[in-house]
C-alpha cells in the first residue's frame, strides 16, 4: 500500500455462499482511495454480497478484506464510522416524512437533537426536496427516494461511500440527476451498475464481475481495448459471454 | 443513549401516523369485552356484572399479548424495506434498534390498556384494589410485554414476510389466550384440560392481574411473573441479537 494514494479496498479471495447457491468465489479487488470505482456485472454475480460484506453488514466464509485500512470482521466499528452505505432499495422508512428520516439517520449517527434538525434541513435544500420534506416518503417517486437515500449517506461526510445499484429503476431524468450528485461528491465512491454507460460516465476505473470473480479491471478505454472492442458495450459482452 | 431515543421516537411517531395498526390490537379486546360481557356475561358469571369483574383483567391481558406482536411487524418491515442493512452499517450500539421499538411499543400499551381499563370502568368495573391496583396490574402487565417483545422481535427477524408473523402470532396465541382463564373460571373444564389451563403463563398472568385489581395479590405470584419475564427476555434477546447481527 503506498502512502500518497492508500487503498479504499483491498479486498483477496472472498468467498460466500448461501446455502447452496455461491455468490462470491475467491474475488480479489483492489480500490484506490479518492476516486468513483464502479463494480460492473449481470444480476446474480455478486455485486450486492460484495458491497454488504465491505460495508460489515455480512460476514465472508472465506477470504479477508480491509477498508479504509481496517478489517471487515475484526474492526468492523473503525469502518462503519467512516463509510455509509446505499443499498439496492430506498432503504428509507415509509411512514416517516422525508425529513423525519434524514432526523432519524442523523441522531443514529449521533448528531444532537438540534444538529440533526439543522443538517436534516441542508441536504433537503441541497437535494431539492424542500417541497416534499412534509410528505410521508410512501408518497415519493423513485427518483425522490433515491435522493433522499444518498442525501441520508451524506449526513456525516463518509470517506467511501457505497452506492448499490444507485439508478436501478429510475427514470432517465432521474438518472441524470443521481450522476450529478454522484459527480459532485467528495468521497470515495463505490457503486454497482448494470449499466455500462453509467460505468462509463462515472467510473475512473471499472471492475467487471461474473459469477462471484472479477473478470476484468481496469480504466473503461483499457477495458475496450482489451476485449478489441471500440464501444463498452460490446466489451462488456464479450467478457461476460 | 441517543439512538435507542431516535428508535423510541421513531416507533411514537408511527403510533399516531399509522394508527390502524394500534387500533387492531385496542378494537378485538374492545369488542371482545363488550361481546362477553353483555352475551355471555349472564349465562356464565349470573351476571354481565360478575362477569366484567372478572373478564376485564383478563382483557388487558389480551390486549397487551395482541400489541407485543408489532415490534415483530416492525423488525420484519425494516428487514424488508433493507433497513436494517443501513442500520447495521452504522456506528451505534447494536441493540439499538430492538430496544428502541421495544420502547416504543410500551408507549403503544400504556395507551391500549388506558382504553380498556376505561372502557371497563364506564361497563361498571370496580376493583377492589382502587387505583393503585389498577397501575399495579397495568405495569406487571407491561413489563410482562416487554419480554414478548424480544421473542417477537426474534420471529420478525426470521421470517421472511409480516404476514407470516401475524399468521404466527394468531396461531400461537388464540389457542394460548382460549385455553386459559382470561375468560372462564376453569373450573367446570375436565381435569387434563383444566390442568393444562392452570399451568398456561398467559393464566398465571392473567390471575395475578386479577389479584393486583382486587389487591389481594402476595408479593410471590407477582415475582412469579416477574420472573417469568426475565426468563423469556434471557432465552430470547441473545437470539434476537444474534439474528439482527447475521440477518441475511
Amino acid at each position: 500500500m503506498s502512502k500518497d494514494r492508500p487503498l479504499a479496498v483491498d479486498a483477496r479471495g472472498l468467498a460466500k455462499r448461501f446455502r447452496d447457491t455461491p455468490a462470491l468465489a475467491a474475488l480479489d479487488l483492489t480500490v484506490p482511495a479518492g476516486s468513483v470505482y464502479a463494480i460492473l456485472g449481470p444480476n446474480g454475480s455478486g455485486k450486492t454480497t460484495l458491497i454488504r460484506i465491505l460495508a460489515t453488514v455480512l460476514r465472508p466464509d472465506a477470504g479477508s478484506a480491509a477498508v479504509l485500512g481496517h478489517d471487515v470482521v475484526r474492526e468492523a466499528a473503525a469502518i462503519r464510522r467512516r463509510i455509509a452505505l446505499t443499498g439496492q432499495f430506498a432503504a428509507l422508512d415509509e411512514h416517516l416524512t422525508g425529513r423525519e428520516n434524514l432526523y432519524l439517520l442523523a441522531r443514529l449517527r449521533g448528531l444532537s437533537r438540534a444538529a440533526a434538525r439543522a443538517r436534516a434541513g441542508e441536504l433537503l435544500t441541497t437535494f431539492g426536496l424542500d417541497e416534499a420534506a412534509g410528505r410521508t416518503v410512501k408518497t415519493y417517486s423513485g427518483g425522490m427516494r433515491r435522493r433522499v437515500d444518498v442525501a441520508a449517506s451524506l449526513i456525516v461526510p463518509p470517506d467511501l461511500l457505497f452506492l448499490d445499484e444507485p439508478t436501478t429503476g429510475l427514470d432517465p431524468h432521474s438518472r441524470r440527476e443521481v450522476w450529478d450528485i454522484v459527480r459532485d461528491l467528495d468521497a470515495t465512491v463505490l457503486l454497482t451498475s448494470q449499466y455500462l454507460e453509467e460505468a462509463d460516465q462515472l467510473a475512473e476505473r471499472i471492475a467487471v464481475i461474473d459469477r462471484g470473480r472479477v473478470i476484468a479491471e481496469g480504466t473503461p478505454d483499457e477495458l475496450k481495448a482489451s476485449a478489441g472492442r471500440p464501444r463498452l458495450e460490446d466489451a462488456y459482452l464479450e467478457l461476460t459471454s | 443513549m441517543t439512538a435507542v431515543l431516535a428508535f423510541a421516537h421513531r416507533a411514537a411517531i408511527k403510533v399516531r401516523r399509522v394508527p390502524e395498526q394500534a387500533a387492531d390490537a385496542v378494537l378485538i379486546p374492545v369488542i371482545f369485552t363488550v361481546l362477553f360481557t353483555y352475551v355471555f356475561g349472564g349465562a356464565l358469571a349470573g351476571s354481565t356484572h360478575h362477569y366484567l369483574q372478572y373478564l376485564l383483567p383478563g382483557t388487558l391481558v389480551l390486549t397487551v399479548l395482541l400489541i407485543t406482536v408489532f415490534a415483530g411487524a416492525s423488525v420484519n418491515a425494516d428487514k424488508t424495506q433493507g433497513l436494517l442493512d443501513r442500520y447495521r452499517s452504522m456506528p451505534f450500539w447494536r441493540p439499538a434498534l430492538i430496544v428502541g421499538t421495544l420502547l416504543g411499543e410500551v408507549m403503544r400499551c400504556v395507551v391500549a390498556t388506558t382504553i380498556v381499563i376505561a372502557l371497563g370502568l364506564i361497563m361498571g368495573f370496580r376493583p377492589a384494589g382502587g387505583a393503585a391496583g389498577v397501575v399495579a396490574a397495568a405495569a406487571l402487565v407491561v413489563a410482562f410485554s416487554v419480554s414478548l417483545g424480544w421473542m417477537w422481535t426474534a420471529l420478525g427477524l426470521l421470517l421472511r414476510t409480516a404476514a407470516a408473523v401475524s399468521t404466527l402470532s394468531f396461531v400461537v396465541q388464540f389457542p394460548l389466550v382460549f385455553t386459559s382463564n382470561v375468560f372462564v373460571d376453569p373450573d367446570t373444564m375436565p381435569a387434563g384440560l383444566r390442568a393444562f389451563v392452570e399451568t398456561n403463563p398467559v393464566s398465571l398472568l392473567a390471575t395475578t392481574v386479577r389479584h393486583l385489581m382486587a389487591g389481594t395479590a402476595d408479593a410471590g405470584e407477582v415475582l412469579g411473573v416477574l420472573l417469568a419475564a426475565a426468563a423469556v427476555t434471557a432465552l430470547f434477546a441473545p437470539v434476537t441479537l444474534r439474528l439482527y447481527e447475521r440477518a441475511a
